[in-house]
């Protein structure tokens, strides 16, 4: 029932019922349900209507003709392939930095740490084009270094190393973030009876800290992949767009969109809804982690200080 | 906390030695070649570069849109994340998920999709087309798109603020004669003010920088549709490096100092909810 301003007598507090309950019903059900409304509406025009359209038009000429625009051109085959090469390599070596980043940071005190805790971040405010362009000034052919890398018989730009860079780049603070605070939240005293004890510094490692911090190294990489597969202005940039070159996925998507006739826009779809499955992979994979990352803290040992 | 002494455990030397390298060499440097290749232009052909009239365009459009997005962002945020964190109805958790797809679906993706969904024969256009509204390779369409990439920031930003206010607060306004409306305007939202901020900035930094699914969905015309990042390209594929570089040290000097005002707003929020 809607409540006038003031008339509402305030009911003595029962300590019995949960504050949180109570606040609930506080709201007028018309302010209730008007807003849970409000939020189906803008979650679903923004969201669920993108992702269903995503694979309607996908699918929308029947599922052979579907799996047709995923397989009969080698260019798209390429791309996919070349997709799954160059992000598991950006993603290795964030996770060779986020580890020894976030050992650094969460265990040791040191001058600079939190410049350095900043720093971590700052290729997220790093428009993907920037980042990209970067490594075109620094490795083009235009610059004495590409130039003579060129020479030497390396390509880095208009290649896959040059797009594992860019990847890597954007990439960079995903493993590092999600790591320091678990490994914080963790503590050092396991390690530290471990190393009084005698255990090598590798054995600590591999015995210890990898199994504290394995729920959050995993969602560190999973929040990494998605982005490092999706990722489009960064390689855009120094890629080239060589067809059946140096294509991936989300570029794939762009030429085949550009493309009139019907290998054109419903093939772009189809791959995409490819992109489409991988964010939904990595969202359910998110879901179930994150409990896990919670509860960390309280089943392990007494969290220190 | 818990920083211990530097001999009781390894590895401070190796990881501390690894990081310095692997930020520098993939990070610092590639920045500071930046800033260097764009120093090699003059003064006035810098500001040539960075300051004429299509790139000034190209700066209020990216601006102006980002900007319009971030605004929306607030409002649709509040609303979510107040639900969210109030009451309970049925696919809760399902919504609540959702609310990251944004930040999971390649950009390329949401252009894709958002530039078929408002073309005239497309599932939204064909209602919105006949009414005057077209979105797709127009500004519009821009806008739209920025709203989706940047909707999450403002709903995680204000959730658990929300979820860990205090009820007696709450109460105690009612006890003292407040209705729900004044309760809401005079004691809840200035503590949701600084989180929503933080969130606007996040949404609003995401957006200046946000090209895959901008150039999908605009006709990126120079002088009408045409994104800062865009103009970067451009510069690129005419081999024009330094100036290219140029533009590109007045985007990122921008999204800098977006990033010290987040910072300050971050604190400002903790200390407002502490």
């Amino acid at each position: 029932m809607p409540v006038e301003p003031g008339t509402e007598p305030a009911p003595p507090a029962p300590p019995a019922v949960r504050p949180a309950a109570r606040r609930k019903a506080a709201d007028p059900w018309v302010v209730r349900w008007g807003l849970v409304g409000a939020t189906l509406l803008i979650v679903g025009g923004l969201v669920v209507v993108p992702l269903v359209a995503v694979f309607t038009h996908a699918v929308g000429k029947g599922v052979g003709t579907y799996w047709e625009n995923l397989t009969n051109s080698p260019d798209t085959r390429h791309a996919v392939f070349l997709t799954f090469v160059v992000a598991p390599v950006a993603v290795g070596l964030n996770v060779v930095f986020g580890v020894a980043a976030a050992w650094v940071i969460a265990r040791f005190r040191f001058p600079g740490r939190t410049v350095l805790t900043s720093l971590i971040d700052l290729p997220f405010s790093v428009s993907p084009v920037v980042a990209g362009l970067v490594f075109v000034l620094i490795f083009g052919l235009q610059a004495p270094f590409g130039e003579w890398l060129r020479a030497n018989g390396y390509q880095v730009i208009f290649a896959p190393p040059g797009m594992v860079l860019a990847t890597a780049f954007v990439t960079f603070p995903f493993v590092a973030r999600e790591l320091i605070p678990v490994m914080e939240a963790v503590g050092p005293e396991e390690e530290l009876a471990a190393r009084s004890l005698g255990a090598s510094g590798w054995d600590l490692f591999w015995r210890i800290t990898l199994p504290n911090i394995k729920w959050g190294l995993l969602y560190g990489v999973i929040l990494c992949n998605a982005r490092a597969m999706g990722e489009f202005g960064a390689v855009y940039v120094v890629s080239g767009r060589i067809g059946g070159q140096t294509d991936t996925i989300p570029l794939q998507v762009q030429k085949l969109f550009d493309t009139p006739g019907p290998h054109g826009t419903p093939a772009a779809f189809a791959l995409a809804s490819v992109l489409t499955l991988l964010a939904l992979v990595t969202l359910i994979a998110k879901v179930l982690i994150e409990p896990k990352l919670r509860e960390k803290p309280a089943g392990g040992p007494p969290a220190g200080g | 906390m818990s920083g211990v002494s530097r001999r009781a455990l390894p590895g401070f030397g190796l990881g501390l030695g690894y990081t310095m390298f692997y930020l520098s060499a993939l990070v610092l440097i590639p920045l500071a070649a930046c800033m260097l290749k764009a120093a090699s232009l003059g003064p006035a052909e810098f500001v040539a570069a960075t300051w004429n009239e299509r790139a000034r365009a190209a700066y209020a459009l990216t601006f102006g849109v980002s900007l319009a997005a971030a605004v929306v962002n607030v409002g649709l945020g509040l609303v979510v994340a107040w639900t969210l964190v109030r009451y309970e109805f049925p696919l809760k958790r399902l919504v609540d998920a959702l609310v990251d797809i944004p930040l999971a679906l390649p950009t390329a993706v949401a252009g894709l999709v958002y530039a078929s969904l408002y073309v005239e024969n497309g599932w939204l256009g064909q209602f919105l087309v006949p009414l005057g509204i077209e979105a797709a390779y127009t500004r519009l369409g821009i806008v739209l798109v920025l709203v989706f990439t940047g909707f999450p920031f403002v709903v995680r930003t204000v959730q658990p603020v929300l979820a860990d206010l205090d009820a007696e607060v709450e109460e105690a306004a009612a006890v003292l004669g407040a209705s729900r409306w004044q309760t809401f305007r005079r004691v809840l939202l200035p503590t949701l003010i600084p989180p929503a901020l933080t969130g606007f900035a996040l949404a609003f930094a995401r957006g200046l920088g946000e090209y895959g699914s901008v150039i999908f969905i605009s006709s990126n015309m120079p002088f009408k549709t045409e994104i800062a990042p865009l103009l970067i390209v451009s510069r690129l594929e005419e081999s024009a490096y330094a100036e290219a570089a140029a533009i590109a040290v007045v985007l990122l000097a921008f999204s800098f100092g977006l990033l010290v005002l987040i910072n300050l707003l971050e604190r400002w929020s903790q200390r407002h909810a502490g």
